[in-house]
C-alpha cells in the first residue's frame, strides 16, 4: 500500500481530518472515509457527472480529482444542499415535478444546478439545458430535471438577496 | 379522498433528494474484505493457466479464487424459460476450460481494501490460448467448446411457432412484400453499476446478502440451492436500486460469489462493480436480425407472415433462458390480425457478452421489424402507412383475442384494446394531414424532414402471482408489505396511493416495505411491468380485507352494524354521522389478537395487453449526417391509471432509452471480439440535447378485465416503439421508403444511405 498522507478537508462548513493515499479520488475519500454517501459513482470517469460536487463553489467531477488536491478548498456535497429539514428549492422542484425516479443520478444534477445557478442566477432556459447535458440520467428522460431547475431558478432569483 | 388517478408526488423521494439513500455502494460492514473480479482479455480460448501467486504475495491479500476454488458449484441455472437443451450454455461462476467473452470472470481477489484489490487483480495473469471468436449469429453454428462437449454447437434451440394456414394465405397473396432488418446490440446501462454486499452472522449461521434487485425472493432460493445451505441460511435484503431496466438483479456470477466467500472467509465480503466491468459483463440485449415475408392483398391486408429471426445471446444463456426469443416470437405479429402465421427464431451463441432481457424485451426489436414491413407494405401498393395500418388492426370487438400461440409459458390472449380509435385519437393530437402538408412544403424548399408512425402491443403483469400483508399500528400508521420489488420506479407510492383509495386513509401515513425476503414468505419481484398489475391488486384485495375488518370491529365497540359505518381519512364514522373511531384505536384493540391486518393475494393465470402509438417527427442534416427529433408523440392506453404523473415518468424515461438504442448506443466489436464500446465516451448515452419533449397522449380506453383495479403496466410503452417510428420518419425525411433497415442509425449509417442516394 503507498504511503498516507494527513489531509484536513473542508465539507459542508464541518472539518474532516482525514488519512489518505495520494491516488485516493475525491469521491473515495468523500463516500468512504467522511462517510457522506450522498455523493455515487456512475461511471468513475468524468462523463455521467453522478458524483458532481461543488469545490470552491464550482461543479466539479469528484472522481477525477485527488482528495488531496482538496486541502484548503471548500467542498459542497449534496448533504449540505437542505437547511436543516426545509430542502433547498432545488431539491423541493426535483420532488414536486418527479425529476427523479431511481435518484442515483440526483445528487450530481442538484449539485450541478446548484454550483451553475449560484454562478450565474439569470441562466436562460436554454442555458440551463445546456449545463444540465453535462450529466447522464437513464430513468426520467430528463424532462422533468430541466423543468424543476428552471422553476428553482425561478424560485431562487425571486429570493431577497442574501 | 380520492387517490387513484392523482399525480402525487412521491413518499419515496425525500431520502434520495437529500443524499440518504441506500444504494449498493453506500452498505459496509465491519472489517468487510473487497473482492474484484480478473476478467478475460481475450473473447474465445482455452484456458491453459491462471498465474497468482505474485497478486497472493501483495501486502492485504487475503484470498484469490479460481474456478479450481470452486469447482463444486453448479452452474447459474434458468430463472424462466429453461430447457433442457439449453443445460450445457450456462455459465458458471468463474470460467470453467474456457472463456467465451471478453470480461468473463475468470478469477475473485479478495483483499482489505478496494484499491489493493484492484492491484493484485492486474497482476494475475491469465494464460489462454485464443482461438478465432464467433461474432456473427446469423453465420453457421460453430462448436460452443470444442473437445470439453464434442458436438455441442453454438445454436443451443430453434423455437418454431404457427398458427393457420400460412399455404393458403401465400397461394391467395396479391403480392408478397419482404424485408430483413437488424436491431444492434445495446442495453439498459443503469446509472449504478451493479454491487453486492454479503455478510456472514456466525451467531445466527446466516448470510445476508445486500444490493439485491428485481427478484430477491427468487435468488435467494437460486443461492440457496447452489451453495446447498439448509432453508433460511439466506436473506436477501433490497436497499435503493439504481434503475434496474431489466439488466439489473438477474442472478450473476458475482452475486454468487460474494455469498460463497463471506460464509468461507467468515467475514463481510464486498464487491461494486466499475462502469467498464458493467458494459462488459451486466447482460447485453437486443441484437436480433429479422427475415420477414409477408403476403398482403389489394388493401394491404397481411393474409400470412412467415418470420425468420436470430437472436446473438452472446457467450452463454445466463437466466432468462429463452426469454427474449419466446417473447419475440410471440409478440411479432403486435397489434394486427394476422390469420396465419409461422416463425422460427434461432438462439445462437456468439463470443460476445451474454445477453438477456432490456425493458420491452422482444418487442422494440420485433416491433420495428413489423413496424418496417407494413411501411414496405404502403410504398411497395402505394398505399397510405397509416391506412395499410387501419386495414391490419384487430378490431375492438373482438376483444378479448386469443393469438393462438403461447409465450413465457401462458396463451396470448390481448384482454382488451380500442387500437383503431387510439390512432385516430393520435392522428387528430398530431393534425396529421395539416402537418404532412406543412412537411411536404418544407421538404419541397429542401428540408430534410419526415414524420414516421408506428404501433405496437405491449404485455405486462405476468404472473403467477404476488402477496401483500397491510398491517395498522396504534397510532394509525399502516405498513404494507409486499415480494415485489423497486428499481426506482414509484412502486412505494403507487401502492400506497391503492390502499390510500381503498380504506380512505392520508398516504403520509403509509409505508411500504419491500424485497426482503425476511419479511414475506413469497414475492414475484419487479419486471414485466408487472409491479402494479400484481402488488398492486394484491394491495386492493387486502386493503379491502383490512377494511371490512375494521369496520366488524369498530361496529362491536360502537354498538351497531358494520354496514352503518365508513373509513373516512383514517377514522370509522358513522354514515349518518355521530360516533367514530380513529383506525388506531381499533387497531389497539385488536392487539391481543393479531392485531388490525388485512392480507391479499392475487393470482393472474393470463398477462393484459397494453397497447400504443409512437409518432416521430425528425429533420436529417445531409451535411453532417445529424437527427433533429423535432415532435415526439406517445399514445398509450393504460388501462387505468393509478398515478398519471408517474406513468408519464415511465413513458418519458422508457422514451428516451429507446432513442438511445435507435441512434447512438450500439455495443461494437473488432474482428478479434475485443469490445470498443467499454466506456460512457464509446457507449453513447442520450443526455437532455439528444432527447426532445416527449409529448404524452394518456388513455384509459380500454381497462383489463383481469384485475380488480382494470390496470395495465406502464414501464415498457415509452421504449417499446422508437427504432420503428424514428425509422419511418428517416425514411420520410429522406423520402426513401424502406431505406433505413437497421438500429442504431447512426451518423456513419446515414451517412451510408445519403451516399448511396447521391453517389
Amino acid at each position: 500500500m503507498a504511503s498516507k498522507r494527513d489531509v484536513n478537508l473542508t465539507i459542508n462548513g464541518a472539518s474532516h481530518a482525514v488519512s489518505i493515499e495520494p491516488r485516493r479520488t475525491l469521491a473515495d475519500v468523500l463516500r468512504d472515509d467522511c462517510g457522506l454517501t450522498g455523493t455515487h459513482l456512475g461511471c468513475e470517469h468524468g462523463v455521467c457527472g453522478a458524483c458532481t460536487v461543488l469545490v470552491d463553489g464550482r461543479p466539479v467531477r469528484s472522481c477525477l480529482m485527488f482528495g488531496v488536491q482538496a486541502e484548503g478548498k471548500t467542498i459542497r456535497t449534496v448533504e449540505g444542499l437542505a437547511d436543516g429539514d426545509t430542502l433547498h428549492p432545488l431539491q423541493q422542484a426535483f420532488w414536486e415535478n418527479h425529476g427523479l425516479q431511481c435518484g442515483f443520478c440526483t445528487p450530481g444534477f442538484l449539485m450541478l444546478a446548484a454550483g451553475a445557478l449560484e454562478e450565474n442566477p439569470e441562466m436562460s432556459d436554454n442555458e440551463i439545458k445546456d449545463v444540465l447535458s453535462s450529466n447522464l440520467c437513464r430513468c426520467t428522460g430528463y424532462q422533468n430535471i430541466v423543468k424543476a431547475v428552471r422553476i428553482a431558478a425561478r424560485e431562487l432569483r425571486a429570493r431577497p438577496r442574501a | 379522498m380520492s387517490h387513484i388517478g392523482r399525480s402525487l408526488r412521491r413518499i419515496e423521494d425525500r431520502p434520495l433528494l437529500r443524499g440518504a439513500g441506500a444504494f449498493a455502494a453506500d452498505c459496509n460492514a465491519r472489517d468487510q474484505l473487497h473482492m474484484r473480479v480478473v476478467r478475460s482479455p481475450v473473447a474465445f480460448g482455452r484456458i491453459l493457466g491462471i498465474e497468482t501467486a505474485e497478486a497472493c504475495a501483495l501486502d492485504g491479500v487475503v484470498a484469490i479464487w479460481t474456478i479450481a476454488d470452486v469447482a463444486e458449484l453448479p452452474p447459474i441455472d434458468f430463472r424462466q424459460m429453461g430447457l433442457e437443451a439449453l443445460a450445457a450454455y450456462r455459465q458458471f461462476v468463474l470460467a470453467r476450460d474456457y472463456v467465451r467473452y471478453v470480461g468473463e470472470p475468470v478469477a475473485v481477489v479478495f483483499a482489505v481494501d478496494p484499491y489493493v484489490a484492484e492491484d493484485a487483480a492486474d497482476l494475475v495473469y491469465c494464460d489462454i490460448d485464443e482461438q478465432a471468436a464467433q461474432l456473427d449469429a446469423t453465420a453457421p453454428p460453430v462448436a460452443f467448446k470444442p473437445d470439453i462437449y464434442p458436438g455441442l454447437l453454438s445454436e443451443p434451440a430453434v423455437l418454431r411457432r404457427a398458427y393457420g394456414d400460412i399455404d393458403a394465405a401465400f397461394a391467395a397473396a396479391e403480392k408478397i412484400v419482404a424485408v430483413e432488418v437488424k436491431v444492434g446490440r445495446h442495453t439498459g446501462v443503469p446509472l449504478e453499476t451493479r454491487g453486492a454486499l454479503g455478510v456472514y452472522d456466525a451467531d445466527k449461521d446466516v448470510v445476508t446478502l445486500y444490493g439485491v434487485a428485481k427478484v430477491p425472493h427468487y435468488n435467494r432460493d437460486a443461492i440457496t440451492r447452489m451453495l446447498g445451505l439448509g432453508p433460511g441460511r439466506l436473506q436477501l435484503s433490497e436497499g435503493h436500486v439504481g434503475g434496474g431496466f431489466g439488466i439489473r438483479g438477474e442472478l450473476y456470477p458475482e452475486d454468487v460469489l460474494v455469498c460463497a466467500a463471506a460464509l468461507r472467509l467468515h467475514r463481510p465480503v464486498k464487491w461494486i462493480e466499475d462502469r467498464k466491468e458493467h458494459l462488459l459483463a451486466a447482460n447485453h440485449s437486443r441484437d436480433q436480425v429479422y427475415r420477414l415475408r409477408a403476403a398482403v392483398d389489394k388493401r394491404g391486408f397481411i393474409l400470412g407472415l412467415k418470420a425468420e429471426f436470430f437472436t446473438d445471446q452472446g457467450a452463454y444463456v445466463r437466466t432468462h433462458g429463452t426469454t427474449v426469443t419466446d417473447l419475440s416470437a410471440a409478440m411479432l405479429p403486435g397489434p394486427y390480425v394476422i390469420p396465419a402465421y409461422c416463425v422460427e427464431g434461432h438462439i445462437r451463441l456468439t463470443n460476445k457478452t451474454p445477453a438477456g432481457t432490456y425493458r420491452a424485451p422482444g418487442r422494440y426489436e420485433s416491433t420495428f421489424a413489423r413496424e418496417r414491413l407494413i411501411d414496405k407494405i404502403a410504398s411497395d401498393l402505394g398505399l397510405s402507412p397509416v391506412e395499410v395500418r387501419r386495414a391490419n388492426f384487430i378490431a375492438a370487438e373482438a376483444m378479448p383475442f386469443d393469438r393462438g400461440i403461447q409465450t413465457l409459458g401462458t396463451g396470448v390472449v390481448y384482454d382488451s384494446g380500442k387500437y383503431g380509435d387510439l390512432l385516430e385519437r393520435v392522428l387528430d393530437r398530431l393534425d396529421y394531414d395539416q402537418l404532412q402538408q406543412e412537411l411536404a412544403a418544407r421538404r419541397d424548399r429542401g428540408e430534410h424532414v419526415g414524420l414516421g408512425v408506428a404501433c405496437f402491443v405491449e404485455k405486462s403483469g405476468l404472473g403467477p402471482q404476488d402477496l401483500v400483508r397491510i398491517r395498522v399500528d396504534g397510532r394509525g400508521t399502516i405498513e404494507i408489505v409486499t415480494g415485489v420489488a423497486s428499481v426506482g420506479q414509484g412502486v412505494e407510492t403507487v401502492l400506497a396511493q391503492i390502499c390510500a383509495e381503498t380504506i380512505d386513509v392520508p398516504i403520509e401515513r403509509i409505508s411500504v416495505v419491500h424485497g426482503q425476503t425476511d419479511r414475506i414468505e413469497i414475492g414475484f419481484g419487479a419486471f414485466a411491468s408487472r409491479v402494479t398489475v400484481m402488488a398492486g391488486s394484491a394491495v386492493k384485495i387486502a386493503s379491502e380485507a383490512l377494511r371490512d375488518r375494521a369496520l366488524a370491529t369498530a361496529a362491536k365497540l360502537l354498538q351497531t352494524t358494520p354496514d352503518t359505518l365508513r373509513l373516512s381519512n383514517g377514522t370509522v364514522e358513522a354514515i349518518d354521522g355521530g360516533a367514530s373511531l380513529p383506525l388506531g384505536d381499533v387497531a389497539l384493540h385488536l392487539e391481543e389478537s393479531g392485531g388490525l391486518t388485512g392480507e391479499g393475494r392475487f393470482v393472474a393465470g393470463h398477462m393484459t395487453y397494453p397497447y400504443g402509438i409512437h409518432a416521430a417527427q425528425v429533420k436529417v442534416d445531409p451535411s453532417t449526417c445529424g437527427i433533429t427529433i423535432e415532435r415526439y408523440l406517445v399514445g398509450y392506453d393504460v388501462g387505468r391509471a393509478i398515478n398519471p404523473m408517474l406513468i408519464e415518468g415511465q413513458i418519458v424515461g422508457a422514451a428516451a432509452q429507446g432513442i438511445g438504442g435507435a441512434l447512438l448506443e450500439e455495443f461494437v466489436y473488432d474482428e478479434n471480439g475485443q469490445p470498443l464500446a467499454a466506456s460512457f465516451a464509446d457507449y453513447l448515452m442520450p443526455t437532455c440535447h439528444e432527447v426532445p419533449e416527449i409529448e404524452v397522449l394518456l388513455r384509459e380506453d380500454a381497462p383489463s378485465p383481469l384485475n380488480p383495479l382494470g390496470v395495465k403496466g406502464a414501464g415498457e410503452a415509452g421504449i417499446n416503439a422508437v427504432g420503428a417510428a424514428l425509422a419511418a420518419a428517416i425514411d420520410a425525411a429522406l423520402q426513401k421508403p424502406g431505406v433505413v433497415t437497421q438500429l442504431p442509425i447512426t451518423p456513419a449509417r446515414l451517412h451510408a444511405i445519403l451516399r448511396g442516394r447521391r453517389p
